[in-house]
């Protein structure tokens, strides 16, 4: 057990395997096996609770209990040092680093907690009508259309109209936004193609939303002002409440993008599903969880370990970067039966689908009001949905989201 | 094992058993005790594990953080003097004998 003495890899201290981890010559970023991750994470499971991987001299672990609690113990395993690959101790992130995802408590908890009740199930609740006509009318533009392109006409354009609103941005722009969340989550992988192609956007966009994040550019009564009412009662600074608007353009568009495209697809796929859930409309909550299960939007992020430790009998060196796989752990046959079967009756609680521990996604009411309004839009006016040819993935280096969705809804009957 | 006594939103009582060690939260999901929702799994971040702890265990079940007072604020049902999240309640054996009840709405 140790490092190698002071070489980085990928921005952090390179780590030998220790004694007893299985040694995987595998690379988790490559294209095909983000575009199909599932036998990378069968085999991830199958050798052991950690491996280690020479290319990026890392750990993994795939199985549920560890990742669970790799992901989970913000004392241990901390995000201060970043959730990619950079350890921010011995090399400088891509942007000023983020006051919420990559601090740990307690300066963590301040900032969190007013990030948690400005995206409060309250405030959801209050523009319940909002999320709602935006998803009826637009699904019904895709069904007069019949055949559509899932991720262009539903799966983006959703998120990328309600999503500035409910923000309260006094300019919008749908594509800087997308591009954004991409340099955001593709920046914590390796420096690949995927993270290069990313990266090479922000000239415009890195400017563009910046501007976006300033007081004067938001409108009275939406979320993102709901943010600077926190630095105007002195909780915050006017730079720390600029930064957290900054953190929801990051994670908010993304993600969601990645969720209604994926639930569209889980649907698709399993036509009996979507026959059970006409018939017990109380089953779309639990729909959608499942669907963050069986998909995981966030396929991974890392910790680092703050301090030699132990887990499953694995020694830990402190700075060892560990790659969390939570599309493998929700996937893991150990804690879910028939993990490969999405299945919305079933008991999904505990998922990693949105994190866990105090990171845990501080969006997903958001996320929940977005995807709920599509999913009773869509089973108010589709009967059926039917693949209109292959669903095609987007290799990302932490999400997991569809390129192409080519699907034809049929219009239910009055 | 720690013995908690619940009762439902039609006056229907039920009585789970857990390890001292698990949330309340989690004791009540294991148990597949209805109307306890826990969508967020435990990160204070949804208010769908509400519960109502009774008057004579308000005190052992602890301090109400800020993070869960604030997360109380927003819960379906109105909040209550008992209501707490119960993933934020560790349970131990202090607690054997815990009465809680289950609101009628998580959402």
């Amino acid at each position: 057990m140790g490092h190698i003495e002071g070489q980085l890899v990928e921005g952090h201290l390179a780590i030998e395997a220790p004694d007893g981890v299985p040694v995987w010559d595998v690379d988790p970023y490559q294209a095909d096996i983000l575009e199909n991750p599932a036998p990378f994470y069968s085999e991830l499971r199958a050798k052991g609770p950690f491996v280690y991987i020479p290319k990026y001299a890392i750990l993994a672990c795939g199985r549920y209990k560890e990742t669970k609690e790799v992901f989970s113990d913000h004392e241990r395993f901390v995000s201060s040092r970043g959730v990619g690959l950079v350890d921010f101790k011995l090399a400088d992130p891509w942007r000023p680093a983020s006051i919420i995802l990559e601090v740990d408590p307690p300066e963590h908890t301040r900032v969190r907690r007013i990030m948690a009740k400005v995206l409060s199930p309250k405030v959801m609740r209050e523009q319940a009508e909002l999320f709602q006509s935006i998803a009826d009318q637009m699904v019904a533009e895709v069904v007069a259309k019949g055949d559509i392109e899932a991720v262009a006409d539903l799966a983006e354009r959703y998120p990328t109209t309600v999503f500035p609103q409910i923000l309260g941005l006094k300019d919008s722009h749908g594509q800087h936004l997308l591009d954004y969340g991409a340099m955001v989550f593709d920046a914590v992988g390796p420096d690949n193609e995927i993270r290069r192609k990313a990266l090479s956007k922000g000239g415009v966009v890195v400017p563009w939303i910046m501007e976006q994040c300033k007081r004067d550019n938001l409108i009275e009564g939406g979320v993102g002002d709901s943010i600077y009412s926190y630095a105007d009662a002195g909780d915050i600074s006017e730079e720390e409440a600029g930064l957290l608007v900054r953190s929801l353009l990051s994670a908010g568009v993304d993600t969601t993008v990645s969720g209604i495209g994926s639930l569209l697809f889980c649907l698709a796929e399993n036509p009996a599903q979507y026959e059970t859930l006409k018939q017990n409309p109380q089953l779309a909550r639990p729909a959608f969880e499942e669907v963050l299960r069986y998909t995981s939007p966030v396929h991974s992020f890392c910790r680092t370990a703050d301090m030699d430790t132990e887990v499953s009998g694995v020694k830990i060196a402190e700075g060892t970067k560990l790659l969390c796989m939570l599309g493998s752990a929700n996937l893991d046959e150990g804690h879910w039966p028939q993990a490969a079967r999405f299945d919305i009756t079933r008991s999904v609680q505990g998922h990693v689908g949105m994190g866990a521990g105090v990171h845990g996604c501080v969006g997903q009411n958001l996320a929940r009001a977005e995807v709920g309004a599509v999913l009773q839009a869509i089973l108010a006016q589709v009967d059926k949905i039917d693949f209109n040819g292959a669903a095609e993935w987007r290799p990302g280096n932490s999400i997991r989201s569809l390129a192409n969705l080519p699907l034809t809804f049929t219009k239910k009957e009055a | 094992m720690v013995k908690i006594s619940v009762t439902h939103e039609d006056g229907t009582q039920q009585d789970v058993q857990a390890n001292p060690g698990l949330s309340l939260m989690e004791a009540l999901r294991a148990a597949n005790v209805p109307g306890v929702v826990a969508e967020c799994g435990g990160s204070m971040s949804c208010a769908t594990c509400h519960v109502i702890v009774d008057a004579n265990w308000l005190t052992a079940t602890g301090e109400t953080s800020d993070m869960e007072d604030d997360m109380l604020d927003c819960t379906t049902t109105e909040r209550e003097t008992g209501s707490r999240l119960s993933c934020q309640i560790a349970l131990s054996e202090e607690l054997d004998g815990l009465k809680v009840s289950i609101p009628d709405n998580q959402f």
